[in-house]
């Protein structure tokens, strides 16, 4: 597993208090790992401050999965 | 009880009557002070009477100045757990001579920059799991007042701004009220004639205009840890002129 999946995945695991186990590549933050919208919207504040990008409202709304996710930042850092 | 001590507060209009009263009684209670207006003077004034504090000048009507805001006081102070917006300005005109530009002004500087200054501070509230926005809105913003539409719609609009944001935030431990005055004896009111005086004491049963700290202390109040448990609300301090 990639740094980057791995940074994502411990962000995903502190945030959301969920089992490492859950946070597979389809696990939707909302209807799989118990995400409410303001929980997403601090996601991708986390996510910008550990790999120093900044996520456009637009970008952001297409991250829906921990898959999503990494392969966002992975294009952008 | 109120103790503010590690706590950091910005609060805008400090060169104020009221901006100074709060900003003394959140610093009377330990919180470390950022104060801003558009007055140097009177604020560098104030922050050597309270002791330390950093000054930080901004025009409210400037969107980037606004913008920055946040982030200098976060710098000078190391965050911020209290955000106070207090500064607010009047273009007072019967509603059918109101120009645009009374109308924006007003808007801009009351409504906009309180929801820009609030966007500004809640990324560092949400992380900490604790945060304080209280929003001076005015009577006026619930009972209307004729020659302040533009005024009243903008308090009113900070009312409704801040249930709104106060139901996002309030599971991240960040609370948002409203302190509406009504009646306060400040250079403002000062300026009134003892005809128009009389007129307005005689709708105030207290029988008495208030003081700027009737309103630092209930401002205190909102922003203790003892108010954790009230959000959303507008709490009126006007001697009764208006019981809501």
């Amino acid at each position: 597993m990639s740094d980057i999946a791995e940074r994502v995945k411990k962000i995903v695991v502190e945030h959301l208090s969920v089992d490492e186990s859950k946070v597979t590549d389809n696990a939707s933050f909302i209807d799989d790992l118990g995400a409410d919208s303001l929980d997403t919207v601090e996601l991708v504040m986390a996510f910008e401050e550990e790999f120093g990008i900044e996520i456009p409202d637009d970008a952001a709304e297409t991250i829906q999965t921990y898959g999503d996710a990494v392969k966002f930042i992975t294009a952008n850092s | 009880m109120f103790d503010l001590t590690g706590k950091t507060a910005l609060v805008t209009g400090a060169s104020g009557g009221i901006g100074g009263a709060v900003a003394k009684a959140l610093a009377g209670q330990g919180a470390k002070l950022a104060l801003s207006g558009t007055r140097v003077a009177p604020l560098e004034a104030l922050a050597g009477e309270i002791g330390e504090a950093a000054v930080l000048p901004c025009d409210l009507s400037d969107a980037e100045a606004v913008e920055a805001l946040p982030k200098r006081a976060a710098e000078a102070l190391g965050g911020v757990d209290i955000l106070i917006n207090n500064a607010g300005v009047t273009r007072d005109q019967l509603f059918m001579r109101m120009s645009d530009e009374d109308w924006a002004r007003v808007i801009a500087v009351n409504l906009t920059s309180v929801m820009r200054l609030s966007r500004g501070v809640l990324r560092g509230m949400m992380k900490a799991r604790w945060g304080r926005i209280v929003n001076i809105s005015s009577v006026v913003g619930v009972t209307g007042n004729p020659g302040q539409a533009n005024y009243a719609a903008s308090k009113a609009g900070v009312i409704g701004m801040s249930k709104s944001l106060a139901q996002e935030v309030a599971s991240r431990g960040v609370t948002v009220n409203c302190v509406a005055p009504g009646f306060i004896a400040t250079a403002m009111t000062d300026a009134l004639n003892e005809e128009q005086r009389g007129r307005i004491l005689g709708g105030i049963p207290a029988g008495r205009m208030g003081s700027a700290e009737e309103i630092a202390a209930a401002v205190v109040y909102l922003a203790s840890a003892e108010a954790a448990y009230v959000t959303g609300q507008t709490l009126h301090v006007n001697g009764g002129m208006a019981m809501i």
